[in-house]
């Protein structure tokens, strides 16, 4: 017995050094796998509202080009109201029948990282309205990443520049699909993999969200083809896309929540049990 | 450890911190090169001081900058293990009486001083990105994530040291 407790005393540090690496591995690989990581996310009480806190200040930096992003986002959404006006019928149009399945929530961007492997957004909104793990996540000009953390007041976005992402899109011309993927080369470029050989491809066509995931309606933008290869065995192609967002300079997204995603979960949940 | 001493220490655990969450997280020199400053913690904790109490301490620190950078536990396990080893370093730099001739980091020799800095953050670098990308098909964006980010941070801890140092 008196052997056993020597032998702890004297390799205190050892064993104190073995049981925080393990912890810390333990983490690690907690943290690679989407959805486990609890423990170890900025959307908490402190790491958040400091954040919060610096970004209140770094803000007045980029008022003036989410200025022009607002106005430019404006512009648009008036276009696309005169047309919609020019071909409608309805003189009045019904207010119910405006209401599409899908509410969206604006939040600030408090941190943002691009440099690593596996980037995380932090942003300023929780639990509390309503935010909820697998929410899609966009900006006006196209999308970010999906909600993989949340706490009462703030939530971590899981970043579309982040290895384990991946997110169906399509072709906007020819509606080929393919799943969007980052190779951690250049935070303003991401790869669509799996494009059938078939399908049409011309530098500067428009990539946009496939819409067969309950995270993201369909037709989101996302970026414009930059180039593209014939994998080794000419079964598919990989794209390079170049992103409309400067993923490197975000302030204001927004959260997309799909009313009818506990319906499709259910639904979906129920097949699984019957077989 | 007397009273200041324990007061400094906590004092410079803090700012640490802040330092390289907000400021130093962010440079992204090149796309992707941030300096590791954090460290400098554990490189100039008293060498006869408590090993196990750095040991955890250099944990916390970790843990720290990985709740900020949601990185789940990479700097925790990095830091505990430069810890752990870091005796062994001290040793082999600066001669097997280290712990009793009281050398101070900031009057000894340059060389020394700069073979421990950089053993001490090419380990840590080394483990940080090893977990950070988990993947041996990106063995070589290991290396020069590794390689880059090292020489920046070996310039900037020793240009701190030599900065803060209290010459006696």
């Amino acid at each position: 017995m008196q052997q056993i407790l020597f032998f702890f005393i004297r390799n205190k540090n050892f064993l104190l050094f073995c049981v925080l690496f393990l912890v810390s591995i333990g983490l690690t690989i907690q943290s690679h796998s989407y959805h486990k990581n609890k423990f170890i996310t900025s959307a908490n009480f402190l790491s958040g509202g400091l954040y919060s806190f610096k970004s209140n200040f770094t803000d007045y930096f980029n008022l003036r080009t989410e200025n022009n992003q607002l106005i430019e986002e404006n512009l648009r959404m008036r276009e696309q109201l005169e047309f919609f006006k020019k071909n409608s019928f309805l003189t009045e149009v019904d207010s119910s029948s405006i209401l599409s399945k899908y509410y969206y929530t604006p939040a600030r961007v408090i941190n943002n990282s691009f440099s690593k492997t596996k980037n995380k957004i932090t942003i300023d909104e929780g639990s509390k309205k309503n935010i909820e793990l697998d929410m899609g996540v966009i900006t006006s000009k196209g999308i970010v990443g999906i909600i993989n953390n949340t706490s009462k007041n703030y939530a971590t976005i899981q970043s579309i520049l982040n290895t384990n992402s991946q997110i169906n899109a399509k072709l906007k011309s020819t509606d080929h699909f393919g799943s969007l993927v980052w190779d951690t080369n250049d935070p303003n470029i991401v790869q669509l993999e799996e494009i059938p050989r078939l399908a049409p491809l011309v530098i500067g066509d428009t990539i946009v969200t496939g819409g067969r995931s309950t995270i993201f309606p369909e037709g989101i933008l996302i970026g414009t083809i930059k180039g593209f290869k014939l994998l080794a065995d000419e079964s598919s192609y990989t794209l390079n896309i170049q992103l409309f967002n400067d993923m490197t300079n975000l302030n204001h997204v927004y959260i997309i929540q799909n009313k009818e995603r506990e319906e499709i979960k259910l639904v979906e949940e129920g097949d699984t049990d019957a077989e | 450890m007397q009273n200041k001493d324990i007061l400094i220490n906590i004092l410079r655990f803090i700012i640490l911190i802040l330092l390289q969450v907000f400021i130093l997280n962010n440079i992204n020199f090149l796309g992707f090169i941030n300096p590791y400053l954090y460290i400098f913690f554990i490189l100039i904790f008293p060498f006869n001081g408590n090993k196990a109490l750095l040991i955890f301490l250099s944990f916390l620190l970790g843990l720290s900058i990985d709740f900020f950078g949601d990185s789940g536990g990479i700097h925790a396990a990095a830091s505990v293990f430069i810890a752990y080893i870091r005796p062994a370093f001290l040793k082999f730099s600066f001669g097997v009486s280290y712990e009793h001739d009281s050398i101070k980091l900031g009057n000894s020799d340059f060389i020394k001083r700069f073979i421990y800095i950089t053993l001490m953050v090419i380990t840590h670098h080394v483990i940080l990105f090893s977990l950070e990308i988990f993947n041996t098909d990106h063995i070589l964006l290991i290396l020069k994530s590794t390689l880059f980010s090292s020489i920046f941070s070996v310039v900037l801890l020793v240009t701190t040291m030599s900065l803060f140092s209290r010459k006696s």
